[in-house]
């Protein structure tokens, strides 16, 4: 098993390497890209046992519940959605900001580390064969919205 | 409802998953930035480095292990708190030099590898070498300076993993922590 503290460092200098080391608009990408091929293992492993999803609103609340607890020891405080296809989560104590000064100081700096967690959701939901584009929204460290818009295959 | 059943108990496991895939992430990006195995081994470490100095701070607080008395004492709890506490496993201490200042660490199953294979071509990559870094970033922390490097590596065919530590120095003062 190993301890969340690891897995936060570890995500930690992930970020601070590549905004060393690439330029500032290929990080984010990058870093998204990173989280995409992580949820999508991940979702893949968790749901090996599990029987069919009823419907998109469930495996929602599968994102929300199961999946956002094994990452990150805790659920997903708020789902809302307009029934045309957006969802938002609402995590008010974001596991990746809360080692961050809750200051406006570093507002900034936020999306730089929301980016992994924005791929981890895209790439669960790809496995589970929702193709969507996730955002993450900070307004007030340490409260982050994430929101899902799903691609419908026309 | 018969989907719920059973996901408790996986999620232990899931989120050493989360590490290990995300390690995985990591070195392929770094393969990706990096001409040579030995650029990655050297950058892997560096990352190691900077966890090991803080994560030190989790590890002291978490486990309330008191001073070591000598480096066989330190080996005993990388070995069996250390490893245990952030990877799962207790790896085999064995090998001490006569002069006790070398020891190896056995890892019968490494976590970071779960998932992997080496491609061809990458012989001298040292796909764990975060360990190293971390390792050295903890231990010169409480004043040891150890030279850590990887004897066997099960990724490249070898029986075991195996990591050698070698006591250099003790330092006098803590260095400052977050410089490269």
């Amino acid at each position: 098993m190993a301890d969340e503290a690891l897995f936060e460092f570890l995500h930690m200098e992930v970020v601070s390497y590549l905004f060393k080391t690439a330029d500032e608009e290929k990080c984010i990408p990058i870093l998204e890209n990173m989280g995409y091929r992580v949820g999508h293992s991940l979702a893949e492993r968790f749901t090996r046992d599990s029987s069919r999803f009823k419907d998109e609103l469930d495996i929602m609340k599968f994102i929300c519940k199961d999946f956002w607890t094994s990452v990150y020891k805790k659920q997903v405080d708020n789902l809302r959605t307009n029934h045309q296809g957006v969802y938002v989560l609402q995590d008010n104590r974001c596991r990746v900001l809360t080692q961050i000064s809750a200051s406006k100081q570093y507002l900034e700096a936020a999306p730089n580390y929301l980016a992994f967690p924005c791929g981890l959701i895209r790439g669960a939901l790809a496995n589970l064969g929702i193709s969507c584009i996730v955002t993450a929204e900070v307004q007030n460290m340490p409260a982050c919205k994430f929101q899902i818009m799903i691609q419908r295959s026309q | 409802m018969s989907r719920q059943t059973g996901r408790g108990t996986e999620t232990k496991k899931v989120s050493a998953e989360l590490f290990t895939l995300t390690y995985g992430a990591l070195v392929a990006q770094l393969i990706k930035d990096y001409e040579s195995d030995e650029e990655v081994n050297k950058q892997l470490d560096k990352m190691g480095y900077n966890i090991g100095v803080r994560l030190i701070e989790d590890f002291l607080a978490r486990s309330s292990v008191g001073r070591c008395h000598d480096f066989r004492e330190t080996a005993d709890v990388i070995a069996k708190v250390g490893f245990k506490m952030f990877l799962g496993i207790t790896p085999t201490v064995a090998n001490w030099s006569p002069a006790g200042d070398e020891f190896s660490l056995v890892l019968d199953n490494n976590p970071l590898t779960e998932f992997v294979e080496l491609p061809d071509g990458h012989q001298n990559l040292n796909y764990s070498n975060l360990l190293s870094g971390v390792l050295r970033g903890a231990l010169e922390m409480v004043q040891m300076e150890v030279d850590v490097t990887f004897l066997q590596d099960a990724l490249k065919g070898d029986n075991t993993t195996e990591i050698r530590l070698k006591f250099i120095r003790r330092l006098e003062d803590a260095l400052p922590a977050g410089e490269e």
